[in-house]
């Protein structure tokens, strides 16, 4: 701009957005994404059916052997792959809000929201809210069918614990996806993308079996994998065992991943257009 | 506009009717890399009036549009809306103006009036007035039945109306409406234009890019004509109209095996610089290119001693693309892709 474009209104000051109205736009936001819910239960799918299908699928397919090799049998393996589900959860909801916003910059919708006079905040404020809520009731989920399938709950503040560092980490992987959600083309790109980074974390921790048995070089990988500090630390906490060295892990990893990520991702969400 | 109407220039005479300037924008400069979007463009829209901008695709409309409603700031130049700087001002502007994109905005998962309430919401309305208003808007854009339907399952016209209304959700006091009408049916296209113009007897500024001439002279009192990003022409709609000239007389015989025998026979006669006459049978009708009103006399001469019942005949204003040929001497810059006016009823969805 050159200084002759300052011509007429000389005390050209912006409106100033007063806070309660912040929380307003937040609210009606927050209300706007539960009515998507409502709108498109099957939304709701992976926060319902991961939990149970992967409970399912892991106690009665792998239990019994992987049990074995616990040194007991299916239930034995009920205690050790709950908390390792659990840390699972935190990533896996971790991710619908990259393809939510995707979802938003390419429908339009973001650019309404971006000609009212709202802070953007409001907006990314409100998704993290709603998939926040979404992660806690996948989680809930878990504790309900594990409960069913035979685990045994042997500490309910270690359990409230675990819950809470999933989520702490859960949403620490949120601003990687809001910022893959906003730069990627498509939400199905997202999507391919989330599944190509979790798989490998996913399979290549303790979450589902214990590492000892694995080759060296994927043992020195789940070791550095912050899902493996994570479930460690969900069973420590849950069924009793160490807890410190992954709670401490995780959330170093958590405030890491923040620290970097989240002024990425809020930049990439502001100055998108 | 009056004597300050300026062709091929990008100077424009300030308010040459007098009245408030609702929308200023001096040198306005866009690129993309290597692409110039908009490569200086000067504008003033009258309060309460309605500014046309005709253009063909590519020719920098929506970007004028997106960086007037603060979505996307300009690589050089200025421009205000109600006196707000489009770059210091936002939030001020953003309270004054409504926006109807190119593409519908509304979100498909929520039912119409959903939609309508959370703009409400975010635009500080009381949760009372919101719905009220929500309730109001709906039932003037006759969407009420569908109201709690999701947007998802509305037709293109009622997602364009759901649209509008929510772009009148705030009372604003100038309206961008880019490119309100492309893609709906000659039906929806009359409702939509019923609309805007209730909007602006109600005093609001309206600023709508458009590929139509007609839609343009249907809504705008004054017209920037644009191309790569330039100003080619401005100034009053009869004025530039009376410059570019050229009409087309449309011809519907009653019976419409007349068709083809009538065209043939228009084109036998051999009028002097008559170009040649097309067969329109989706519409029954036969399109014939006028340019003098000797031509006008002749051809309806000649219509009328086939003594066939002839069911209307009407003028219409020519397409985008003669339009352009006549004020620069060129084509549009993208004419397989701009839609004439004339044809537009077959290339609707
Ligand atoms: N984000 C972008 N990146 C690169 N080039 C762009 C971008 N947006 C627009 N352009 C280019 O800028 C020019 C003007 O585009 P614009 O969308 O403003 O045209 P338009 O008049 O609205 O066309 P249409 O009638 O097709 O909607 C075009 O050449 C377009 O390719
Ligand atoms: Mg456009």
């Amino acid at each position: 701009m050159s200084a002759a474009t300052i011509t007429a209104t000389p005390a050209a000051t912006d409106a100033h957005i007063p806070l309660r109205n912040h929380f307003r736009h937040t609210g009606a936001l927050i209300r706007r994404n539960l009515l998507w819910i409502r709108q498109d239960p099957e939304s709701m799918f992976d926060a319902v059916l991961f939990p149970v299908i992967f409970t399912l699928l892991f106690v009665y397919v792998f239990g019994g052997s992987i049990g074995k090799s616990l040194g007991g049998g299916q239930e034995a393996y009920v205690q050790y792959v709950i908390p390792g589900l659990l840390a699972m959860m935190g990533m896996n909801m971790s991710q619908g809000v990259g393809t939510g916003f995707n979802t938003d910059f390419n429908s339009g919708v973001m650019d309404r929201f971006r000609s009212l006079p709202i802070g953007r905040g409001s907006v990314l404020i409100a998704k993290i809210v709603v998939e926040l809520m979404r992660m806690l009731a996948a989680c809930v989920i878990l504790m309900i069918v594990a409960v069913l399938v035979g685990f045994d709950i042997t500490s309910w503040i270690g359990m409230l614990g675990a819950v809470g560092l999933a989520t702490v980490f859960g949403s620490a992987l949120m601003w990687v996806f809001i910022t893959l959600g906003v730069t990627m083309k498509s939400a199905q790109s997202v999507q391919a993308m989330g599944f190509l980074v979790m798989m490998p974390l996913q399979f290549g921790s303790s979450i589902f079996a214990p590492t000892d048995s694995m080759p060296g070089w994927l043992q020195n990988f789940t070791e550095y994998n912050p899902l493996s500090s994570l479930a460690d630390a969900a069973r420590g906490m849950m069924v009793g065992g160490p807890v410190a060295h992954g709670l401490w892990v995780t959330l170093a990893w958590s405030v890491g991943l923040t620290a970097v990520m989240a002024p990425v991702a809020i930049h990439k969400f502001r100055t998108k257009n | 506009m009056g004597p300050g109407t300026v062709l091929g220039m990008t100077r424009i005479d300030k308010n040459p009717n007098g009245g408030n300037t609702a929308v200023t924008v001096r040198g306005l400069v866009k690129h993309y890399g290597e692409t110039k979007a908009l490569d200086g463009v000067d504008l003033d829209v009258r309060e309460g009036t309605v500014m046309g901008v005709l253009g063909p695709n590519g020719a920098g409309k929506t970007t004028l549009v997106r960086i007037l409603s603060t979505l996307l700031a300009p690589t050089a130049g200025e421009a205000t809306v109600v006196g707000y700087d489009v770059l210091r001002q936002p939030r001020q502007l953003r309270k004054v103006i409504g926006l109807t994109g190119q593409y519908a905005s509304v979100d498909e998962k929520l039912a119409g009036w959903e939609n309508l309430y959370l703009i409400g919401r975010l635009l500080d309305l009381t949760r009372k007035d919101a719905r009220s208003r929500a309730d109001e808007l709906l039932e003037r854009f006759s969407l009420t039945e569908a109201a709690r339907r999701p947007a998802s399952t509305y037709s293109g016209g009622m997602r364009r109306r759901l649209d509008l209304a929510a772009s009148m959700i705030g009372r604003p006091q100038v309206l961008f409406l880019d490119e309100p009408t492309t893609g709906l049916d000659p039906r929806t296209r009359n409702e939509v234009w019923a609309e805007v113009k209730s909007m602006v007897g109600e005093g609001v500024t309206v600023l709508l890019t458009t590929q139509y001439m007609e839609e343009a002279e249907q809504l705008a009192s004054e017209l920037t004509v644009v191309d790569r990003g330039k100003v080619i022409a401005s100034g009053g709609i009869e004025e530039l109209k009376s410059k570019v000239g050229g009409r087309a007389l449309r011809i519907r015989p009653v019976d419409p095996l007349e068709l083809r025998p009538l065209a043939g026979a228009l084109d036998a006669l051999g009028i002097t610089g008559l170009a040649t006459t097309t067969v329109d049978p989706e519409t029954g009708t036969l399109l014939v290119p006028i340019l003098s009103d000797e031509q006008l006399t002749a051809v309806v001469g000649a219509v009328t001693a086939r003594g066939i019942t002839i069911g209307s005949i009407t003028t219409e204003l020519p397409s985008l693309d003669e339009v352009f040929l006549s004020l620069t001497g060129h084509k549009a810059s993208a004419p397989q892709d701009a839609v004439p006016t004339d044809t537009r009823e077959e290339v609707a969805v």
